[in-house]
C-alpha cells in the first residue's frame, strides 16, 4: 500500500491526541509531517501554571518527547510557522521556506490570546499567557520581585496571578465584572474565591476597567477608567482567546468565529480537517481540553478510515489549578423558571455547593471549598440520571447514597455532651441542655439570653434550635420569626445583627455567610440587604443600584405610563421667585405635561421622559435646587408653618427650624420613608402630629413627637418630651432617626418599629440616656458625610449614563422593520 | 454542520449592559429591554408588561427573572412567562454573544414585532 502524506499544522494537545489515535489504529497509513510555530515538542499546556508557580518543571509536562517522533517516523519542524496553504497544488509552506505536499491536511493552530488594543498594549513587559515563552518571560521578570498587574480575573488570569505571587511578586488582578470567573462561577462562589485569594495576599479589583498601559518603552503601570493608577513591572493580559483561523481563511476555507467543521472535523475542503481550539462546531468554540480530545479521537479514527460516531457538543467541567483553592463548576448553573436549586452552605468551613436541577436531572453544579464530589455530579449531568430517588440527600454526595438517610436531629443527639456548640462564647452541648431544663427555657432568645450560645456570630443557631427541639420535644415551637423572604429562614433582626457582628460588607457575603437558599436573592431581599449594608457600613459599602427599586435607582418616581415625576427639594416649604421661575422654564423647555403642588409643600413635575431627566435636573441644579428624594426610603419632606416670622400665635421660629432639620437630615436612607413637620404652636397647621417625627413649638421650648403617619393607617404621634433649644431638637431628632435606621426592619415605617421594640425603650434611650443619645447622634452625623451628595448633580455629571441612553436600531436593513403604528 | 440561516443584528458590547441591569433598545417598532444577569447571560424581551404596560427594563433583575417596576409581577427572562399566580407572557427574542458583543436575532425581530 502506498503511504499517503499527512501534514499537520500546529503541534498542540489536540493534534497530539489525534496522532496517538491514528498511529494506534493504522500505524502504516501515513507519512506524517508536523509544522509547529513553537520551537518544541508537544507538551501539556494546561500544566504551565504549575511550571510558573515553581511546582513543576517543563520536563515534567512534556507529552511526546523527541523519541516519540523518531519512533513513529514523524518529521517535526520545530519553530516553523506555516504561512501558506496552496489547495490546488496541495502543499503547505513555512515561513522558513520549507514546502511539503499533502494528501490530507490537519489544521490545529489552536487559538491566540486576545490583547485589548488600549494605548500602551505594545510596550515591552506586556505579556499574554499562552505558551512556555510567556512563562519564561514571567519567570525572568519575577526574579527581581516587583509588581505585576494581571488584567482578567478568569481561569487563566487567576492562575497567572497565583503563580506570579508564589514567585514573589506583588500582584494585582483587575477584573471588569463584579465577581471573579463569572463565566464558570455564580456570585456566591465568586465571592468565596475572591475572599480566599485576598486572604492569601492577592489584590483584586473588580469592576475595574483598564484604560491605558503606562510607560515609555517598558511598562511602568496601568491607569483605570476611574483614574486610579497602579504601578507595574509587568502586565499580563488574560482576557480571552480567539480561534486562530487566519491561515485557513486566507486559503478560502470557510470560517466563522473559528474554522467551520462538520461532526467528523472536516472543513468544506474534504481533504482538509481541523481540530482543537481553532474550530467552530455548531456555533460553539472550545477552550478546554476534554472536548478537544473527543474531537481528536474522531479525527484520528476518520483518518485511519475507521467508523466513528460524530462529534457531539459536550458538557465541560472547570477546575482552577491554584494550590489550596478548590472550586469546580460544570454544566448550566444559572437559575430559571423550570429549574430548581439545591444549595448547601457551610459558612464556617467556607463551603458552598449548588446543584441546578431540571426535570429530575442535574444540569449544573458549582462547588467551592469541597469539590470531591464534583466528578460524581458531573457524571450524573452527562448521564442525565433521574435523581428523584436520592433527591433528599443528593447534595451530600455519593457517600450518603444507598445508606440510611441522615436524620439531622439524630446526628445532633449523638454528639458527645462536651461538644462545643457555640465557638464564639465557648458553650457546650450540656451547658445548653442544662440551661433549658433548669431555667425552663423555651425559645432561641431565651437560650441566647441565658447561655450566650448563638448570640454572637449566630452560625450555630441551627444546632441550638435542634437542641431545643431534642430537649423540649413537641413543646418547642421555633418562634414564628418572619423570614425576610422566601430565600431564607432568617428574620430581619438576625440578618441585621450578623451583618454587623460578622462584618459582612457585600450582598454576596451576606448570602453566603447567612446561608441563603437561592443563589442571587429576589426582589424582596435584595433591596432590604442593600439598605442594611448601607446603614451598617456608610463609609465602606458601595451601594448596589440594581438591588433598588427603579425610583431609587434613578432618583425619580416612575408613573403608570413609564414616564417619571421630578420633585425638587423646597427646604421647609419656603421657595423664591428664582426657584419658581426655574421650574416654569424647565416645564416649558421639556414640554412637561403636568405641574402640581404636592401634599408635602412642594412642586411635582409629572410626565418627564426618562431621557430628559438629566437635562431637567441640570437646569434645576443651576438654579440651586437638588433632589427632593420624593422616591426615597429616606428623608422626604419637612413641612413647616409660618411661625414667629409672621403668625400672631407663633411661639418659635418653626420655619427656620424646619429648614435646619431638612438640611441636617436630607440624603439619609432609612427603612422606609421619613417625614417630618414643625408647627409653630399647638394649633398645628403643619400637621406635625401625624408625621414620623413632629415638632410642636410651645412657649417653653419644643415638644418632640414621633411615630405618626397618615397613609394607609392613621396614627397620631406620641410625645417623647420637651427640649429647650433648637440645638437640642436637632440632637434628639438625629439620635432618634439613627436608632430607627439601625433597628427598623426594611419597609417598616417608624411607628411599626416602635410597636416592635417598645415605646418605653425608645424614650428611655433618647430622652433619658444622654450618653446613648450622643452615640447615636454621632453615628448619624458620620454617616451623613457620605450621603449628602445630590444624586441629580452626580447623574448630570455623567454617573450611570447608561440609564438614560437607549440603544437605537435605526432601520437596520432598509424597510425590514415597519415603523410603530 | 448546522449554520442556521438566521440574521443577527449587532447591538452593543456585553459590558455596556450593567450586570443585573438592563438597556433599552429602541426599534422602529417599539422598545425592547435587554437584560444581563449576574452570571453574564443576556436576554431580550419586549419592554411592555402584559399587566399594565409597565416598562420591564426598569425592574429588578434576580437570577433569570425580572420584577416589573409597577406592580411587581415576576417574569422569566428565558420564556417571558409570568410566574406564580399571575398569568401572562412577554415576547422574548433570541440573542447571542459573539466576541463580547451582543447580537439579536433580526429574523425574530421582524417576525415578532416588538410592541
Ligand atoms: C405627590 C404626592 C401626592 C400629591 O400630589 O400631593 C404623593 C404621591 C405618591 N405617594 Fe404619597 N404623595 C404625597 C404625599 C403623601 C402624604 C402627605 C404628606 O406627606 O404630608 C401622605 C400621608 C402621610 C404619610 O406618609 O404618613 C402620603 C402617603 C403615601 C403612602 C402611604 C404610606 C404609609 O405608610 O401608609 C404611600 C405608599 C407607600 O409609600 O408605600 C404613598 C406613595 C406615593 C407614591 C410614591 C406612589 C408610588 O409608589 O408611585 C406617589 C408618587 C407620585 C409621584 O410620582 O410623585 N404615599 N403621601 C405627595 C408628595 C409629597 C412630596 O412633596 O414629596
Ligand atoms: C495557562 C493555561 C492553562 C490552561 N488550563 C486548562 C485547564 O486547566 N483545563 C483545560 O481543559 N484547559 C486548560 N487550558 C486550555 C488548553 O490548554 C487548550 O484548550 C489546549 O491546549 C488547546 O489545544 P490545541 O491543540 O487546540 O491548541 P494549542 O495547544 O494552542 O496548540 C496550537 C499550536 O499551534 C501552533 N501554531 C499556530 N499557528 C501555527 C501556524 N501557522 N503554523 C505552525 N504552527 C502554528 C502554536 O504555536 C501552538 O503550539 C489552559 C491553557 C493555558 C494557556
Ligand atoms: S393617594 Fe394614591 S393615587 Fe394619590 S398620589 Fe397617593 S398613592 Fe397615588
Ligand atoms: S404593569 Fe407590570 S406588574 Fe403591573
Amino acid at each position: 500500500m502506498v503511504k499517503q502524506k499527512l501534514v499537520v499544522i500546529g503541534n498542540g494537545m489536540a493534534p497530539g491526541k489525534a496522532l496517538e489515535t491514528l498511529i494506534e489504529l493504522a500505524p502504516e497509513a501515513y507519512d506524517i509531517t508536523i509544522f509547529n510555530a513553537e520551537p518544541r515538542v508537544n507538551y501539556n499546556r494546561i500544566m504551565l501554571s504549575p511550571v510558573l508557580s515553581g511546582e513543576s518543571t517543563f520536563e515534567d509536562i512534556i507529552i511526546h518527547g523527541d523519541g516519540w517522533y523518531i519512533e513513529n517516523g514523524i518529521t517535526l519542524y520545530k519553530g516553523h510557522k506555516v504561512t501558506d496553504i496552496d489547495r490546488d497544488a496541495k502543499t503547505v509552506t513555512s515561513e522558513a521556506g520549507v514546502t511539503v505536499g499533502y494528501d490530507k491536511l490537519l489544521i490545529a493552530t489552536g487559538s491566540t490570546p486576545f490583547i485589548i488594543p488600549i494605548p500602551g498594549h505594545k510596550l515591552a513587559g506586556v505579556l499574554a499567557y499562552r505558551d512556555l515563552d510567556d512563562v519564561d518571560a514571567m519567570l525572568i521578570a519575577a526574579r527581581s520581585g516587583g509588581k505585576a498587574v494581571v488584567i482578567g480575573g478568569g481561569l487563566l488570569g487567576l492562575e497567572a496571578a497565583a503563580g506570579l505571587q508564589m514567585q514573589g511578586m506583588d500582584v494585582t488582578v483587575l477584573h471588569l465584572m463584579p465577581t471573579l470567573m463569572e463565566r464558570q462561577l455564580d456570585e456566591s462562589a465568586g465571592y468565596l474565591l475572591e475572599k480566599t485569594l485576598t486572604e492569601r495576599g492577592l489584590k483584586i479589583l473588580t469592576k475595574a476597567n483598564t484604560k491605558e498601559i503606562l510607560g515609555e518603552k517598558k511598562v511602568t503601570g496601568v491607569r483605570l477608567e476611574d483614574g486610579t493608577e497602579l504601578e507595574a513591572d509587568i502586565v499580563i493580559m488574560a482576557v480571552g482567546i480567539r480561534p486562530s483561523k487566519n491561515l485557513a481563511e486566507q486559503c478560502g476555507i470557510k470560517t466563522g468565529r473559528g474554522i467551520l467543521v462538520n461532526d467528523k472535523m472536516q472543513t468544506n475542503d474534504p481533504d482538509i480537517y481541523a481540530v482543537g481550539e481553532c474550530i467552530e462546531f455548531e456555533e460553539n468554540c472550545y477552550g478546554l481540553v476534554a472536548p478537544l480530545y473527543d474531537q481528536a479521537k474522531i479525527v484520528g479514527k476518520t483518518l485511519a478510515a475507521k467508523d466513528t460516531d460524530g462529534f457531539v457538543h459536550p458538557e465541560t467541567a472547570t477546575k482552577l489549578k491554584v494550590t489550596g483553592v478548590n472550586l469546580y463548576s460544570a454544566g448550566d448553573f444559572s437559575g430559571g423558571e423550570d429549574r430548581e436549586d439545591i444549595v448547601l452552605r457551610d459558612a464556617t468551613q467556607g463551603i458552598y455547593k449548588r446543584l441546578v436541577l431540571k426535570d429530575n436531572t442535574i444540569i449544573g453544579v458549582v462547588l467551592y471549598g469541597d469539590t470531591e464530589d464534583g466528578p460524581w455530579f458531573f457524571q450524573h449531568i452527562k448521564d442525565k440520571t433521574d435523581i428523584s430517588e436520592m433527591r433528599e440527600t443528593l447534595i451530600f454526595g455519593p457517600a450518603y447514597q444507598g445508606g440510611a438517610p441522615v436524620d439531622p436531629l439524630q446526628a445532633v443527639a449523638a454528639l458527645p455532651d462536651d461538644t462545643e456548640i457555640c465557638g464564639c462564647n465557648g458553650v457546650s452541648k450540656c451547658d445548653i441542655i442544662n440551661a433549658i431544663d433548669e431555667k425552663s427555657l423555651s425559645n432561641l432568645d431565651d437560650v441566647r439570653a441565658h447561655t450566650k450560645a448563638s448570640a454572637s456570630c449566630g452560625t450555630c443557631t441551627g444546632l441550638v434550635e435542634k437542641l431545643l427541639a431534642l430537649t423540649l420535644g413537641d413543646d418547642f415551637k421555633p418562634d414564628a420569626i418572619k423570614p425576610v423572604c422566601g430565600c431564607t429562614d432568617k428574620g430581619h433582626d438576625e440578618v441585621r445583627r450578623r451583618i454587623v457582628a460578622q462584618e459582612l460588607k457585600s450582598i454576596p457575603a451576606v448570602f453566603q455567610e447567612l446561608e441563603w437558599s437561592t443563589s442571587g436573592g429576589c426582589a424582596k431581599c435584595r433591596p432590604a440587604i442593600n439598605y442594611y449594608l448601607i446603614c451598617a457600613w456608610p463609609d465602606e459599602y458601595e451601594d448596589d443600584g440594581f438591588s433598588r427599586f427603579i425610583n431609587e435607582r434613578i432618583h425619580a418616581n416612575i408613573q403608570k405610563d413609564g414616564t417619571y415625576s421630578v420633585v425638587p427639594r423646597v427646604w421647609g416649604g419656603m421657595t423664591s421667585s428664582k426657584e419658581l421661575r426655574a421650574i416654569a422654564d424647565v416645564v416649558d423647555k421639556f414640554d412637561i405635561p403636568a405641574v402640581k403642588y404636592t401634599g408635602g409643600q412642594r412642586i411635582d413635575m409629572l410626565g418627564v421622559k426618562k431621557e430628559d431627566l438629566p437635562g431637567v435636573w441640570a437646569d434645576l441644579n443651576s438654579a440651586g435646587m437638588v433632589s427632593g428624594h420624593a422616591y426615597a426610603k429616606g428623608l422626604r419632606t419637612v413641612k413647616t408653618c409660618v411661625g414667629t416670622d409672621w403668625c400672631r400665635f407663633g411661639t418659635q421660629d418653626s420655619t427656620g427650624l424646619g429648614i435646619k432639620l431638612e438640611k441636617f437630615l436630607w440624603g439619609a436612607w432609612a427603612p422606609h420613608k421619613l417625614k417630618l413637620a414643625v408647627s409653630g404652636c399647638p394649633r398645628n397647621c403643619a400637621e406635625a402630629t401625624c408625621k414620623d417625627i413632629g415638632i410642636v413649638c410651645v412657649d417653653s421650648g419644643y415638644e418632640i413627637h414621633a411615630f405618626g403617619a397618615a397613609g394607609l393607617h392613621i396614627k397620631g404621634t406620641d410625645v417623647l418630651g420637651i427640649v429647650p433649644t433648637e440645638e437640642a431638637v436637632i440632637e434628639h431628632v438625629g439620635a432618634l432617626v439613627q436608632m430607627y435606621r439601625e433597628q427598623g426592619h426594611y419597609l417598616d415605617r417608624m411607628y411599626k418599629w416602635k410597636d416592635k421594640v417598645g415605646f418605653d425603650y425608645i424614650v428611655e434611650t433618647i430622652m433619658g440616656d444622654a450618653k446613648a443619645r450622643k452615640v447615636y447622634y454621632d453615628r448619624f452625623v458620620y454617616s451623613q458625610k457620605f450621603f449628602q451628595i445630590d444624586p441629580w448633580a452626580e447623574r448630570v455629571a455623567g454617573k450611570e449614563a447608561h440609564h438614560f441612553n437607549p440603544i437605537e436600531i435605526v432601520q437596520p436593513k432598509a424597510g425590514i422593520l415597519e415603523p410603530a403604528e | 454542520m448546522s449554520v442556521k440561516s438566521e440574521n443577527w443584528l449587532d447591538l452593543c458590547e456585553v459590558s455596556e449592559i450593567p450586570s443585573q441591569g438592563s438597556r433599552i433598545v429602541k426599534t422602529p417598532t417599539g422598545c425592547l429591554a435587554l437584560f444581563k444577569t449576574a452570571e453574564g447571560e443576556v436576554f431580550a424581551l419586549n419592554d411592555k408588561c402584559p399587566h399594565k404596560q409597565g416598562p420591564l427594563s426598569q425592574g429588578i433583575v434576580h437570577d433569570k427573572f425580572v420584577t416589573c417596576p409597577l406592580h411587581a409581577w415576576v417574569f422569566s427572562l428565558e420564556t417571558g412567562e409570568a410566574q406564580g399566580a399571575d398569568e401572562g407572557r412577554v415576547a422574548t427574542f433570541p440573542t447571542r454573544i459573539v466576541n463580547g458583543r451582543v447580537e439579536i436575532s433580526l429574523t425574530a425581530l421582524i417576525e415578532g414585532k416588538a410592541a
